[in-house]
């Protein structure tokens, strides 16, 4: 299963070629020069000069602009569109939709099994508010937007159900022909569960909630077409262009050399950008249709309605333990919402309760089901900080059942080998010991539970802290990866790489692993990136793999450069090429330093102009797993009557693997921390049950995300940094997931701590709390 | 229009002063936007002959145009100028991507129409540039790595900037308040606010 959902996740749609082994396994890195620096970023003038060309930012001549009309209900058929008067209207140059046969192709999705499903680009039964029901170019915006207005669309409007937990109420309308399940509903079990509570001192049973989140990146979804005679080009704001180039091609029957999808920049994703939509489809179309580029950017409130989400979960966890801090068993219920269309609404919400710690008898039975609203995708580490908000809450009250220090108990129940993966897998690294500990002393964890033992008041307000972990169940890449690097005669280099920079810093660690093996400055690298007409197959940037698959492929390609530029030296320098060795842009002989040249001035490489490096990244480990782990300290204070939340300061320590960049690297950390309090006290997605099934809160005034003001500006960040030479050849493991999974339930831990209430239900805001609060008081 | 005139929004800089000023039209707006709405009236049609010329002052540059009463500010600087380092992001005052300086306070360039900025000192990212060089704000961001997809980073350096030219040695709290209506999902805050403390010293 896990398998399977992995490749669903990552690889959906994109064709998948062998991963080439690389030619010689290099030996890690002892002491690095570069890699690991807190290095600005190499692309850092474009984005803060404003330079950098977005997808949303290119303008061509002739450009008109697109606009998509959706349909406003959560349940409907449409029977009719009237697109007479729009197409008379000032500037408009196009108008299609599900009448227009030409331009309503074949739309697949897959199903829960993988299985390929035919609907249509404007599929007459709309499943949620939000669904295409036809699209507009005209010559501004405004226009585009006008003629939308003068789309005349009969509806058959039909009943609805958008509550998840009644889905599969009996009387609840059908989304799709099998009824309302995505699938079947999964059980895993290991052990004996009845017998594992029969053991345990104590036995806690809690049900927690989780609401849906929105990923609202910065800029809107969408992209820029445009076809040079029966070429398409497509700008996209995309965390993957390879994935958009290959629907595309399969949607509108081109051959993938014929589509070139370019992504230089993006205004971010969170996972939301990973897949490919409709509105890629419909502006090739409406290009192809008037002749004309099309720039298609959403507004903000249809990336609210049809973008994807993180689903809402409701998970019940019963836990056992015995006095002496030894988990026994565990069971846990959930239930997820994929949205209209199969999309995990349940995917790896079980992860964490299979793996994170040592635990003989677990039971876990999650179940998927559709609703009237917009599919899922996948959100920043799926399934993972849902599961941590119930896990690590458990442990909170399960150490303070056993009068236990929280973090002693988890340090109790440390595995060194998975206990989710088929077979039983050790891990190639674990640091989750050192992120509890390490964490707890930089935090002053001891010191503080003590100080609010003994006093939590100050003033008005409560204090107290909390500690959370976690682990990500994907920390390695994978390939297919390739890299092409170019030294040229002057000693600068190109670096071709097919992958994304969402905005983790990308480019940069890649600029710095090349100049870790060529001996040169990072600002000498010129990187070429994100197309699929100029730069090698790269997949999706997600799953916090990026850097663990293209790093060791950038590795091989520099070190292919470094022996080939050696083995010309050696002609010059009369010496042989393992003699040889490389430092600030010259050639010196190992054990007589003094004997030098600079790159420049080796004749082969003058006569030749370049010397070209072909990297791949190697096979993973397959007798052991890959695994991210983490561990997270706040200080909150929460105001004794009005309910308000203070998070004071965060501490979040974290075995990624090596450091490949100390700068971007403490960013991720504090830019998942502040993600993760979004998810703690302010995001929900609120749809209106009883009336209309509409969402109520489409817009950022209210879905609110984290502010400058709600976060706190004393972040710390502490690397656990044990290389992991085994997962792969630069030993770094993914991040970018890892560091906004635990926080969340770190947040309601410090609560608990402050003020003696479990608030099991996200978002924890004032609202939440000081009914809370004011219930605590009456039952004394 | 008169010349020194304010504009309207008087001084808008923080999201939450912002909101609390416009929460009735933006209502208005969300109650306009509803999808696919049939609605009964007809959308009135700007036609050419409707159009108005304008002069703007941008980067002390004076831009003469032809522009739809309605178009905002943020259109034209982005769509007709090219001046793309101004982004947009909701076009209704939420998410601060769009934000420039108008006479050195910053606002939301979405939530002014072109007309409305005549005769008024409008500043963009790309006039904090001095030539090819960053200023000190763009180089304090650059280097305390202040963004990460870099898509709220000239709003957020347009707030910053803004913020100093009128506290140029601002407070924690302040520098916090000052890039408040400024939205970064990407949770680049603490750096943000280590820029702007970087930046006040530098200035």
């Amino acid at each position: 299963m896990d398998t399977k959902k992995e490749e669903l996740y990552f690889v959906h749609n994109t064709p998948v070629p062998e991963t080439p082994a690389p030619g010689q396994k290099p030996e890690p890195w002892q002491q690095t020069q570069m890699v690991g620096q807190r290095r600005a970023r190499v692309d850092g003038y474009e984005r803060v000069s404003g330079t950098a060309a977005y997808p949303s930012d290119v303008i061509l001549p002739k450009m008109l602009y697109a606009a998509i009309l959706r349909c406003p209900h959560p349940h409907a058929t449409v029977k009719k569109v009237d697109t007479s008067a729009a197409v008379k209207m000032p500037g408009v140059h196009a108008v299609i939709s599900g009448m227009t046969p030409a331009t309503n192709p074949v739309w697949n999705y897959r199903t829960w099994e993988g299985h390929l499903k035919k609907s249509k680009l404007f599929d007459p039964h709309c499943r949620f508010e939000g669904d295409t029901v036809a699209a507009v170019a005209a010559e501004t915006p405004y226009q585009a937007q006008d003629a939308l207005r003068n789309i005349d669309v009969t509806y058959d409007v039909l009943p609805y159900v958008s509550d998840y937990r009644k889905a599969l109420d009996t009387g609840t309308p059908n989304i799709h022909a099998e009824g309302n399940q995505v699938g079947q509903p999964q059980t895993q079990e290991r052990g004996d569960v009845a017998q594992g509570f029969a053991e345990a001192d104590v036995v806690l049973e809690e049900t927690y909630y989780t609401a849906c989140e929105i990923h609202t990146p910065l800029e809107l979804h969408g992209c820029l077409a445009n076809w040079d005679g029966d070429r398409l080009t497509v700008w996209e704001s995309t965390q993957g262009v390879y994935a958009v180039q290959a629907t595309i091609a399969e949607v509108l029957e081109l051959p993938l050399s014929k589509v070139r999808v370019i992504g230089h920049y993006m205004g971010g994703g969170f996972g939301s950008k990973g897949d490919t939509s409709k509105y890629s489809i419909i502006a090739a179309l409406l290009a192809q249709k008037t002749g004309r580029p099309v720039k298609l950017f959403l507004t903000r409130e249809e990336t609210y309605l049809a973008t994807g989400n993180r689903p809402s979960s409701h998970m019940t966890l019963k836990a056992g333990v015995k006095k002496d801090g030894r988990l026994t068993a565990m069971e846990f219920t959930a239930i997820g919402a994929s949205g209209a269309y199969p999309a995990g609404g349940t995917s790896l919400l079980d992860w964490l309760i299979k793996d994170l710690y040592t635990c003989p008898n677990v039971r876990t039975h999650t179940t998927d089901v559709y609703i009237n609203a917009g599919p899922a995708r996948p959100f920043r580490a799926p399934g993972h900080p849902q599961c941590a908000w119930a896990l690590e809450q458990m442990m909170d009250a399960l150490a303070e059942a056993i009068a236990m220090d929280p973090i002693k108990l988890r340090l109790q129940n440390i595995p060194d080998f998975s206990q989710a993966r088929p077979g039983n897998p050790p891990y190639t690294t674990t640091g989750y010991k050192q992120c509890l500990e390490e964490g707890a002393t930089q935090f002053g964890w001891q010191q503080l539970r003590k100080k609010y033992a003994a006093n939590k008041k100050d003033g008005n307000w409560l204090r107290g802290v909390g500690v959370a972990g976690s682990s990500w169940f994907l920390g390695n890449g994978f390939g297919p990866a390739t890299i092409i690097l170019k030294l040229y005669a002057d000693g600068s280099v190109n670096l071709n790489m097919g992958a994304s920079d969402i905005g983790t810093g990308t480019k940069t660690i890649m600029a710095m692993v090349v100049a870790e093996e060529l001996g040169i400055k990072p600002e000498a690298i010129q990187i070429e990136h994100a197309d699929t007409g100029t730069t090698q197959f790269a997949s999706v940037s997600g799953g916090s793999k990026t850097v663990p698959t293209e790093a060791p492929a950038v590795r091989d390609a520099a070190i292919t450069v470094k022996r080939r530029l050696l083995e010309m030296a050696a002609e010059d320098l009369k010496s042989k090429p393992t003699d040889l060795s490389l430092k600030n842009g010259k050639v010196f002989i190992k054990n007589n330093p003094s004997k030098a040249m600079p790159i420049t001035a080796v004749a082969k490489l003058k006569q030749h102009h370049v010397i070209v490096g072909v990297g791949n990244r190697g096979p993973r480990p397959t007798d052991k797993t890959v695994i991210p782990f983490a561990a997270q300290f706040c200080e909150v204070a929460v105001n004794a009557h009005t309910g308000e939340v203070q998070i004071l300061r965060f501490l979040g320590a974290h075995d990624s693997g090596r450091v490949m960049n100390r700068l971007t690297y403490d960013n991720q950390v504090f830019g998942g921390i502040t993600m993760g309090i979004g998810l703690a006290t302010t995001e929900k997605r609120v749809l209106d049950h009883n009336h209309t099934g509409k969402m109520v809160n489409r817009s950022w005034h209210e879905y609110k995300l984290p502010t400058s003001m709600d976060v706190p500006a004393d972040m710390q960040s502490v690397p656990i940094e044990i290389p992991d030479d085994v997962a792969n050849t630069t030993g770094a493991k993914g991040l970018g997931e890892p560091v906004t999974i635990p926080t969340a339930a770190v947040v309601a831990n410090a609560i608990y701590n402050a003020t003696g209430i479990r608030v099991t239900e996200t978002p924890v805001n004032a609202v939440q709390l000081s009914q809370l609060l004011a219930q605590h008081r009456k039952e004394g | 229009m008169a010349k020194n005139k304010k504009p309207h929004r008087g001084k808008g800089v923080t999201r939450r002063e912002f909101m609390t000023n416009v929460s009735a039209g933006a209502v208005a707006v969300a109650a306009a936007g509803t999808l696919g709405a049939k609605d009964a009236e007809a959308t009135a049609v700007i036609k050419p002959e409707d159009m108005v010329t304008i002069d703007l002052q941008i980067n002390q540059r004076r831009h003469r145009l032809l522009v739809e009463p309605r178009w905002s500010l943020l259109f034209v600087i982005r769509e007709k100028l090219g001046l793309t380092a101004t982004k947009f992001g909701c076009e209704r005052g939420e998410c601060g991507s769009c934000t420039v300086l108008v006479n050195d306070v910053p606002l939301y360039a979405c939530m002014m129409l072109a007309m409305e900025a005549q005769d008024l000192k409008i500043t963009t990212l790309e006039g904090l540039m001095q030539g090819e060089a960053l200023g000190p704000v763009q180089k304090a961001f650059l280097e305390q790595d202040a963004y990460q997809c870099g898509y709220c980073t000239s709003g957020q350096i347009m707030a910053a900037e803004g913020l100093l030219r009128k506290q140029p040695h601002p407070s924690i709290e302040e520098i916090q308040t000052g890039v408040s209506g400024n939205l970064c999902r990407c949770g680049a805050y603490p750096h943000i606010f280590k820029a702007i403390a970087q930046a006040a010293k530098a200035r």
